[in-house]
């Protein structure tokens, strides 16, 4: 797995990309958590995961939760295949604020 | 007349390590597309194998770098057979189930996704010196 990061209207967006396994997500948890803590509202760019297990949905779930205590934003764009198939399964496709992408976000905030 | 007994397909030996799980998923990949399944249910069938390893490395072994997963796949008359056995303590089987999925928090979905994607999935008895065996099996449409 390898991410990038990059600001983005009101946004921090972190683009994961590979695989993000048991190996991997605690990086993909690290990042994201740490966006949140400085106070960022972050998105979480999926269109480059070929992978992801249920550790990595659980960074994203803990994410999701840390924001909403927070009241920042939180959201995930350019959610690949792979990935969208593990969130209909996990039963978290109608959850997460999924959005095609960053910009369709950002528009959808008005 | 005796049924055929299953056909193995393939024995795959890791190390329990996080590191060691994309080399099981590249072959479970290879061994289960070569029996014609589709790349959906692939990457399905994956994920499956790919959870309860990780169960076995995370509750199992209980993170130690401790010991060894053995991974067979056989084919019995178009039922997909995964057999993971580890060499750790007995795990309590009654701690292992699907958990509510109405209550959004992290972790715990493992089973879960183990349960969505096969069609059965259990305990059997470990031989001698194994420490836990979970089969899980799938039905193949050709």
């Amino acid at each position: 797995m390898e991410y990038q990061t990059r600001s983005q209207g009101a946004y921090t967006v972190i683009a994961l990309s590979g695989e993000v396994d048991l190996y991997y997500s605690p990086l993909a948890r690290e990042q994201i958590l740490k966006h949140l803590e400085r106070g960022q509202s972050i998105l979480v760019d999926l269109s480059g995961v070929s992978y992801i297990d249920s550790s990595g949905v659980a960074s994203l779930v803990e994410g999701y939760q840390l924001a909403r205590t927070k009241r920042l934003g939180f959201g995930l764009v350019g959610v690949s295949g792979a990935a969208m198939q593990v969130l209909q399964l996990a039963r978290l496709d109608k959850v997460f604020p999924i959005h095609a992408s960053v910009s369709e976000r950002i528009a959808s905030d008005g | 007349m005796a049924e055929p007994a299953p056909r193995p397909l393939a024995e795959i030996r890791i190390r329990a390590r996080a590191e060691e799980l994309k080399g099981l998923r590249d072959r479970v990949r290879e061994t289960v597309r070569a029996q014609g399944v589709d790349d959906k249910l692939a990457e399905c069938l994956v994920l499956a194998v790919d959870e309860a390893a990780v169960n076995i490395i995370r509750h199992a072994y209980g993170g130690a770098d401790a010991g060894e997963i053995v991974l067979q796949i056989l084919n019995n008359r178009d039922v997909l057979v995964f057999r993971l056995t580890d060499f750790a303590p007995p795990v309590d089987r009654a701690s292992i189930c699907p958990r509510d999925l109405d209550d959004i928090r992290p972790g715990g979905l493992g089973v879960h996704l183990i349960a969505e994607v096969m069609d059965e999935f259990e305990f059997v008895e470990p031989p001698p010196g194994a420490g836990n065996v979970l089969e899980m099996r799938k039905a193949i449409n050709r």
